[in-house]
């Protein structure tokens, strides 16, 4: 008798959502990356260079000292009482965990907690946006998550019905989305970033995408904005934020805010500003707008992907709505604790007077101003290349370099069926170990052609990758050249 | 203006169907209770460490150094820390690529789902695949993701035992499946009845749904009962002759507190009945760290073993894993170290023995004390928890309570259970919230509170009890089975 779950029989739903951030270019990666454990010399690479996913960690960037030490503490708080601790660990990390345990019931790090987080957590978390922001938060707006993206699928949850529900998104965009649409049966309803301005934002774009989607018999519901900009890198400037508040606030549509990038801003021109700030200082409060802002532990300076830290802040929606949110939190009981402990501590890291705050401080600015180098060195580097124009990564962690394909490698690649730059990222990946995301993964005007790539490689390593792009890249075009 | 889109009414419906009493609404009186300042005892959830049970202290010691491995550099961490611990740290970093704060693999690390496959070999004696075994954010996001995949519509059901932990119903109720209850016998100490198997199937394709797949939750959850080996033998053929996949939820595979019926995997026997049945049955065994005598629930860590799931489905199912991109690094090396923890002649072993035994041990006792303790209350019948971490008494409710809790606008069970709570500070979950025979009423208690705790816990509710059936009682009769 057949087997029950084939593909021919699980959930349309899951055959429809793709992911290519960790798609099949990776697989690919994967595959040469045996072939040179088993047969070294077998390629004319010695390493594979993961540049598909904002994963700073496992390119040697280094995790800030005072996190881990609180973090080591609470793990096993049966250290904190001797006094030899104090030689191993600073006094403030001391201090902290001890006050972060005192939140923590029984001190009880293993127990599952509150489903939206722990209270005492939340409260250092909503404290911390208020001095961001200088708007109050309230700490019962805040749900902590394995990560922000289990957050961003809960709110497709609830806002989707059917595929007549649809959820704008910017193209390009991190595919979460579009997979997470696909995933809870909704429509993505794209707007285009504009490239010839550095991927500008237009409302007229706004208005254009949803005057189509309602007369295709879509209902939209949501506005997703990604900023700092994933795969982009552009900040909003404030009055475009503004734009898209009034937007929202008189076309009724949920603001979803991905915020998870907003430490990451390496232009002087450009300020990080939470929508929430924005829209509170238009006047705008919780009769308003429906706003759920996402922030993470992966990101930023601390790169702490691993341990799926995040939350959501979700304002402007009344007491039942909050209530099926918790009763969506509550079904997987909470978040992982130590992820929790870490989102409070990015929120409200060492200040100035705290012993830590110099080599924390040290540590920071090391990361962001070395992100900072390699994002313009990279960018350079691409616009540099033949029929390469790359606009510049204000912020996050990823630089969108289109390509101007000839006809031939078009052609080769419509031979071989597959898009020109998954054609160009195979062949990228084969001559040099390079893994970069093709750009169809992301979402692009159609005809145009793109590639992701983080700035993540550690500095030493970046002239070599530079090098070695650029030669595949003449070598390439040497070839396929009209 | 139109309706605001995070409006009640245009709220997925899905969502406003679901209903998960673990953190419902006793759980949230208890709360608003405890915000007053009254003392609540909460045994509404498997959740071990809240309830003064300590943490194992070789994992949380490797999981401190794998946190900040600078630690490992200082000359002085001897003091803190055991050499085998500081070995098995270096191990775990070894096998991430980045320490804990890098994303692993969406399966999670290789190094681990491969101690994970030895111990399973080893548990079983039959070969496991690591490529086979995804590790998860605790097993409630595996079980949901199997779902997911499993789940097309409102035409697809799942059979889920009644009593059952309702992760199950909520799950299904989100992804728009049909619940498909089959009921355990409580005379027969909660044992499956392959006949009334057959009839709950039967009813359902009557009804026009495809059954697709058979959980069952061995230990039970909220019952306790161990399934015996040929129980499991009649459910893998019934799966076998009736094309269900089967969903094993073995999450409390340690917690045993009789020896007639040792816990036995779905895998186990169903390698041992060899083919064809053992190459067609499509499995998947769920497994976590929150439970056992470990009892880490706050680290989320959890995974499922897939056996005979087509390559294409693994791969979809690995395709939606990758969207969260991975499962949280501290926690897969908790459970690599919950399959593979000190062994003898290692230096942290026998504290290692010590704190494991002493934890089970006490579990076995305060299973019985609970169990007794029930049975002496007045129209209170208790089945022994075999195992699992639940008690799980029938309440025989006299009809005057349940014209009481009518006018009171609750459920019988949830009126009895926010009067105890109102009483004695026990904040439990009544048996509506995992499903019950019409017209039976249970409440489901953990066996956690510190055994110090359990005599005075218990008089307390015999107390409440004993009165309230004074109360309510009258010689028509009262509700039974």
């Amino acid at each position: 008798m057949a087997p029950t779950v084939t593909l021919d029989t699980i959930n349309p739903k899951v055959l429809k959502c793709e992911y290519a951030v960790r798609g099949e270019i990776v697989t690919l990666a994967q595959r040469l990356q045996q072939e040179l454990q088993s047969n070294p010399g077998s390629h004319s690479f010695d390493e594979i260079l993961y540049c598909n996913i904002g994963n700073p960690q496992s390119l040697g960037q280094q995790p800030i000292t005072f996190f881990r030490e609180v973090l080591a503490l609470c793990d096993h708080p049966a250290i904190l009482d001797r006094s030899e601790t104090q030689g191993l660990f600073s006094a403030d990390a001391v201090e902290r965990a001890r006050q972060i345990l005192d939140q923590i019931p029984g001190r009880a790090t293993g127990a599952y907690s509150h489903s939206q987080g722990i209270k005492g957590l939340r409260d250092t978390i909503a404290a911390g946006i208020q001095a961001h922001d200088g708007f109050p938060a309230d700490p019962n707006d805040i749900f902590l998550t394995d990560g922000a993206s289990p957050a961003v699928h809960m709110m497709m949850q609830l806002l989707i019905r059917s595929e007549e529900d649809g959820i704008f998104c910017p193209i390009p965009q991190y595919p979460l989305y579009s997979a997470s649409i696909a995933l809870h049966g909704g429509t993505l309803v794209p707007y285009y970033l504009d490239e010839e301005t550095g991927w500008g934002l237009e409302i007229s774009e706004l208005k254009k995408q949803l005057e189509a989607a309602k007369s295709k018999g879509i209902a939209v519901r949501a506005l997703v904005v990604i900023n700092p900009g994933n795969p982009t890198g552009q900040v909003l400037a404030e009055e475009n934020q503004r734009d898209i508040v009034e937007f929202c606030k008189k076309e009724g549509l949920v603001l979803l805010a991905d915020e998870v990038y907003q430490e990451n801003v390496y232009v002087p021109e450009k300020t990080f500003h939470s929508f929430k700030k924005i829209s509170r200082s238009m006047g705008y409060g919780e009769e308003d707008l429906c706003l759920v802002s996402f922030q993470s532990v992966s990101k930023g300076y601390h790169g702490e992907c691993g341990k799926r830290g995040g939350y959501m802040e979700v304002t402007g929606f009344n007491a039942d709505i909050r209530e099926q949110i918790y009763k969506m939190a509550s079904v997987n009981l909470c978040s992982n604790i130590s992820g929790q402990i870490l989102a409070s501590l990015v929120m409200s890291p060492p200040k100035v007077g705290d012993k830590s705050y110099e080599s924390y401080r040290a540590e920071k600015e090391g990361i962001l101003a070395s992100l900072e180098r390699r994002a313009k060195a990279l960018e350079n580097a691409f616009n540099n290349l033949e029929g390469v124009s790359c606009n510049k990564a204000e912020g996050a962690m990823y630089l969108f370099p289109r390509i101007y394909l000839p006809q031939k490698a078009i052609k080769a690649a419509e031979d071989a069926n597959i898009t020109p730059d998954t054609f160009y990222c195979r062949r990228l990946l084969n001559a040099t170990g390079i893994v970069v995301v093709p750009g169809a993964g992301f979402g692009q005007v159609t005809g145009t052609w793109h590639f992701r790539c983080t700035i993540l490689p550690q500095e030493d390593k970046i002239p070599a990758v530079i090098s070695r792009l650029t030669d595949f890249h003449k070598g390439f075009m040497d070839e396929f050249r009209d | 203006m139109s309706p605001k889109a995070l409006d009640y009414e245009s709220l997925n419906e899905n969502v406003k169907k679901v209903q998960y009493a673990v953190r419902g609404e006793l759980y949230l009186r208890a709360s608003e209770l405890q915000k007053e300042g009254k003392k609540i005892i909460f045994t509404n959830v498997g959740n071990p460490h809240a309830l003064g049970q300590k943490p194992l202290t070789f994992p949380r010691q490797v999981v401190a150094l794998c946190q900040a491995p600078f630690l490992l550099d200082d000359p002085n961490v001897g003091l803190f820390f055991p050499a085998d611990a500081i070995a098995k740290a270096k191990h775990y970093l070894s096998l991430t690529s980045g320490g804990l704060g890098a994303y692993s693999d969406s399966r999670g690390l290789p190094g681990v789902r491969k101690e994970v496959a030895e111990f399973i070999e080893r548990r079983d004696g039959y070969p496991s695949d690591p490529e086979l075994i995804f590790l998860t954010d605790g097993a409630s996001k595996g079980v949901m993701q199997i779902l997911n995949t499993i789940i097309r519509g409102a035409g697809d059901g799942v059979l889920v035992p009644v009593p059952q932990y309702p992760l199950y119903s909520a799950a299904i109720s989100l992804f728009g499946g049909s619940l498909v209850p089959y009921y355990l016998e409580e005379t027969a100490n909660w044992g499956l009845d392959i006949n009334d198997l057959r009839q709950s199937v039967a009813e359902a394709r009557s009804k026009g749904i495809t059954v697709r797949a058979m959980v069952i939750i061995n230990p039970g959850n909220p019952t306790g009962q161990c399934l015996s080996e040929s129980n499991l033998r009649e459910i893998l053929r019934y799966c076998y002759q009736e094309n269900l996949a089967l969903l094993g939820d073995e999450v409390y595979q340690q917690n045993i507190y009789q020896d007639e019926r040792p816990f036995v995997s779905a895998r186990k026997v169903l390698m041992g009945m060899g083919p064809p049945i053992s190459k067609e049955v499509q499995l998947v065994s769920f497994h976590t760290v929150s439970k056992g005598y470990w009892g880490e629930c706050g680290q989320r860590g959890g995974y499922f073993e897939m056996t005979n799931i087509p390559p294409k489905t693994v791969d979809e199912i690995y395709k939606v894993a990758s969207v969260s991109l991975s499962p949280n690094v501290p926690a897969q090396i908790f459970m690599g170290l919950m399959v593979n923890p000190p062994k003898p002649g290692d230096i942290s072993y026998e504290q290692f023995v010590r704190e494991s035994k002493g934890i089970i041990e006490s579990l076995r006792r305060r299973a019985r004390m609970m169990t007794d303790g029930f049975n002496s209350c007045t129209n209170v019948v208790c089945n022994f928890t075999e195992g699992a971490m639940y008690s799980f008494p029938q309440i025989r409710l006299p009809p005057k309570a349940i014209e009481a809790a009518k006018r009171a606008g609750k459920v019988p069970d949830v009126f009895y259970c926010l009067k105890l709570l109102e009483a004695t500070g026990i904040s439990t979950v009544p048996g509506s919230g995992f499903g019950q025979k019409e017209g039976v009423f249970h409440l489901r208690t953990t066996i956690l509170p510190a055994e110090e705790d359990m005599p005075e816990i218990m008089t307390s509710f015999k107390k409440f009890n004993d009165e309230f059936m004074e109360q309510y009682e009258d010689h028509r009769g009262y509700s039974r089975m």
